[in-house]
């Protein structure tokens, strides 16, 4: 595969062609911020914040979207850059609640991580912010659209779904807001709450409700795990508090990992000594039923008696 | 049908009848209708009905002087044509006994006569010496108002389809380099080149390409592509398919705006007949080249104007624009190799082979070639359509075409290329109109809309209007325009509101920078501009507005204060009796005096009064 060089805040940089230039940056141990960059899926280039100095280019491009080319001469946070990183930071703080002290995300959030950084305390432009309901008419996801910084990884991540594109952008300039078809809410909608959006999710905008409440994040231990339910085998991390686990984190979705709702949500059995009696809806009424009848698995167990009564 | 020449004699010969017949033209471009033309032409019927003439009824678009619609035109035979304006159906009768029935043109309601060889009137000036005409130059625009747009036939007999006879006989190369020697550049404001646009597109790799007609005129007081594609909708098609054959495309794709529902039925029904003579299809002139056009209706999002949102939007999906790159050259529409072009840009294009890329680049500056269509809007005298050639000043543009200022009021300034472009002073009148020019003191040459101003604007408010535009129309996509434009326009408003900060000027100034560079499209990096030119030329007036608390221009509602000079009062009462709020006292004959505290500010009683007795400021 072809190479190629160029300088990085005065450091020669060789990455294979077709290299971005902050795939190059971050290669060289260089920081660039991004709250729009998905690795899994590349090219929004929305956000802004991974801009950097090109010389010769007319505008500041940003670094996630350009292509590395030879004699390049980058730099990643000259004093334009760093004004353009600051005010952006600035503009996403003039319309988000200042209410981190009691956000779960607290400790593990982009916007968070960017101001600390780069030292904005808050925003110098007073004036309108949204003051959307918050939805919780799901049990599984609970969405914050006053926090949201627009990223679009939610949007990008659904659109990957067989079958979902459940989310998109709706209406325009300040106002622009993602939603499901017709601005309603999840409940309302397609979703499956596979929790995809919640994994990738910069910010406290979509969080997993079973964890929602139930610790801050620097309590947590993680331990990764591979699911059993099926073939999969997708990644989960387990988080536990004081040696219990109280949910599950997926890792970002990729090829072939359905991340399903199932592997998510068998975790609820895991403090369960005696499982529920099952219950199926027959006429219209929950009545319970026996595993077997649930599973659809009675005519082997049928079988089976048969053969432990031929013994 | 391998050629046009025999239809094109047929045609020929038709048109040439139509001026030995006496015949009333009417303008029915969106102007023309919208100020009454399809009236006064449904009056012409009536009226030729009942006197039982015998003379040809006709209609045509907009000729450029939408300030005198409705247009009508009448000719006898071998006399000269005499445009009239202004004329609604109550003149009519007049108008039809006078000129068709006693041979007497109706001098004071001409605006002008079109002789083209025929015998002059005397007392009526003439279309190249005419003050509106005489700075211009007619190529794009040369169609529009002399011939029927809906007549395929029309076209064909004044020189239609001609250039794609001729491109088709040549190598695709060469028709590039043709339009590459033309020195034509992109006239939807950005000015890239043509040709270049083209070599890249012929060069891309790729089973399948596209010509891209961009029809999705947003800005506001802009209406040449509306006007080019009411009155010459087969010159856009003719040289839509010059492009695709150059660059080898068999299909095209027009991105026309819903709102323009006259354009839409008039491409429509020329892409039809285009179809039905075998122009537009499978194996055009015999030549080998497939090429068909279909029209997507843009639903009126600004955004879609920017080129890879417009993809997006053809596409059928949101209209947000891509990164680029990769370029639409190389991944357009549905990721094959796509050429965007604007309207004007593909209407220049037939002209351009027909008369050769010689005669093309003689017109213009040494970077800027050609001519330039443009809309003049705003306080002038004339407002309307005009094609200059490039280099002319801004100065011939506003005082001799457009007619200056209205009502003898002082000039401030022209905003240049809609919202992306830049508000000018009277000191940058005398620029040469350019792409470079205009782009080095902050403007933009645009799409070709030109707003002129007077001296009762606030600047502070202009540049108040157009950020409300761009933020409404920003996709919200990427944050510095998403939410930049959001807090300029909020700083904007409250300096406006008379509550702003000495500060405010600097924020304006890092935002507005911050936006214009950091921004993802055309729209993000051009919206500051606005901003950027008023606090560059008129920083007094934002000045004014933060520190001494007044509006100069006296627009800004919440810094006027209405006060009654009493030495000019009369005491009429009218101011009195027109207030609405009863904030106005006094006997007759008395001074009387106004309640500040209880006014509104609605302005009723300044325009009421005929003493200059009540001021606001």
């Amino acid at each position: 595969m072809s190479k190629v060089t160029l300088t990085i805040n005065g450091k020669q940089v060789t990455v294979p062609a077709g290299t971005s230039v902050l795939d190059a940056a971050r290669e060289a141990g260089f920081f660039i911020p991004t709250l729009c960059h998905d690795p899994a899926n590349p090219g929004f280039g929305a956000c802004r914040l991974c801009v950097v100095e090109i010389k010769g280019a007319r505008n500041m491009p940003a670094s996630c979207v350009t292509e590395a080319t030879n004699g390049m001469v980058v730099e990643t946070e000259s004093p334009a850059v760093m004004q353009a990183r600051r005010t952006i930071i600035e503009l996403l703080l003039a319309n988000h609640p200042t209410e981190c002290l009691t956000c779960d995300k607290n400790g593990d959030c982009r916007l968070q991580d960017y101001a600390y950084r780069y030292d904005v305390r808050q925003a110098s432009f007073e004036g309108e912010k949204h003051d959307y309901p918050l939805e919780d008419s799901n049990p599984y996801i609970i969405r914050n659209m006053n926090k949201c910084v627009l990223c679009g990884k939610c949007v990008r991540t659904c659109a990957q779904v067989e079958d979902r594109q459940v989310i998109d952008f709706t209406f325009r300039g300040f106002q622009t807001k993602v939603a499901p078809a017709m601005n309603t809410d999840l409940a309302g909608s397609d979703c499956v709450y596979c929790g995809r959006c919640v994994a990738v999710c910069p910010v406290g905008a979509l969080l997993y409700k079973p964890m929602a409440g139930k610790a801050r994040t620097w309590e947590l231990t993680k331990k990764q795990t591979t699911c059993t339910f099926c073939d999969a085998g997708c990644q989960f991390d387990l988080n536990y508090k004081d040696g219990k686990v109280i949910g599950i984190t997926a890792n970002t979705p990729g090829e072939g990992r359905p991340l399903c709702l199932k592997g998510r949500l068998g975790l609820e059995l895991l403090y369960v000594d005696k499982p529920l009696t099952p219950m199926l809806k027959k006429d219209g009424e929950f009545v319970e039923v026996t595993w077997a009848e649930v599973l659809g698995l009675e005519s082997v167990f049928e079988k089976l008696k048969a053969q432990e009564t031929q013994k | 049908m391998n050629n046009l020449n025999e239809i094109r004699a047929k045609y020929t010969e038709q048109f040439q009848q139509k001026s030995k017949r006496a015949r009333i033209v009417v303008g029915l471009g969106t102007c023309g209708i919208a100020a009454g033309g399809d009236k006064v032409m449904e009056a012409i019927k009536q009226e030729v009905a009942a006197r039982n003439l015998d003379i040809d009824i006709d209609f045509t678009s907009c000729i450029g002087m939408c300030y005198r619609e409705p247009i009508v035109e009448v000719a006898l035979p071998g006399m000269a044509s005499v445009i009239y304006g202004d004329i609604f159906p109550d003149k009519v009768s007049q108008l039809i006994e006078s000129h068709v029935v006693n041979k007497q043109p109706v001098t004071e309601w001409a605006a002008m006569q079109i002789p083209e060889g025929r015998t002059e009137y005397d007392g009526i000036v003439t279309m190249d010496k005419s003050a509106y005409y005489e700075k211009q130059v007619r190529t794009v625009t040369s169609r529009l108002g002399r011939t029927n747009p809906e007549s395929i036939e029309d076209y064909i007999a004044t020189g239609g389809y001609e250039a794609i006879e001729k491109a088709l006989s040549m190598d695709r190369l060469a028709v590039i380099d043709e339009v590459k020697k033309s020195g034509l550049r992109g006239r939807g404001g950005a000015g890239f080149s043509t040709g270049m646009k083209w070599t890249f597109v012929y060069n891309a790799q790729g089973d399948k390409k596209y010509a891209v007609c961009n029809a999705d005129e947003g800005d506001p007081g802009a209406f040449m592509d509306r006007s080019v594609l009411e009155g010459d909708p087969h010159g856009v098609i003719e040289g839509m398919m010059i492009g695709g054959y150059a660059i080898g495309a068999d299909e095209g794709y027009i991105y026309c705006r819903a709102e323009y529902p006259l354009a839409i039925r008039r491409l429509n029904l020329a892409i039809a007949k285009a179809e039905k003579l075998g122009l537009l299809g499978e194996n055009i002139l015999g030549s080998g080249f497939n090429f068909r056009i279909r029209i997507k209706a843009g639903a009126g999002a600004f955004v879609c104007g920017e080129e890879t949102a417009l993809l997006n939007s053809i596409e059928g999906q949101r209209g947000m624009p891509r990164v680029r790159p990769p370029f639409p050259a190389n991944k357009g529409l549905w990721q094959k190799p796509t050429t965007l072009n604007n309207v004007e840009t593909y209407a220049n294009v037939p002209f351009i082979l027909r008369k050769g890329a010689d005669w093309y680049a003689g017109m213009g500056t040494e970077k800027s070639k050609g001519s330039k269509v443009f809309c003049l809007t705003g306080k002038i005298n004339n407002t309307g359509l005009a094609e200059v050639p490039m280099g002319i000043t801004l100065r011939e543009v506003i005082f001799n075409i457009a007619g200056g200022i209205q009502d003898g009021k002082q000039f401030k300034a022209v905003q240049s290329g809609g919202p992306s472009g830049g508000c000018l002073p009277a000191e940058k009148l005398d620029l040469p109109i350019d792409y470079e020019s205009l782009g080095a003191v902050g403007a933009i040459m645009g799409s070709g809309g030109l707003v002129v101003m007077d001296e009762n604007t606030c600047m502070v408010d202009v540049a108040r209007f157009f950020l409300n535009f761009t933020q409404n129309e920003s996709c919200g996509k990427c944050i510095p325009c998403r939410e930049g434009t959001k807090r300029m326009l909020e700083i904007l408003t409250r300096i406006c509101d008379g509550e702003g900060k000495v500060e405010d000027m600097d924020t304006l100034e890092r935002l507005a920078n911050v936006i214009k560079t950091a921004s993802l499209c055309g729209l993000g990096q051009t919206c500051p501009n606005p901003i950027l030119t008023t606090l560059r030329y008129f920083r007094h007036e934002y000045e004014a507005h933060i520190i001494d608390k007044r509006c100069p221009a006296g627009v800004c509602n919440a810094l006027l204060v209405y006060k009654i000079i009493a030495e000019n009062c009369t005491g009429c009462g009218a101011c009195r009796r027109v207030c609405p709020v009863g904030a106005i006292s006094g006997e007759n004959k008395q001074p009387h005096t106004l309640d500040t505290a209880a006014c509104i500010k609605c302005g009723g009683c300044v325009s009421k009064c005929k003493f200059d007795a009540i001021i606001r400021g």
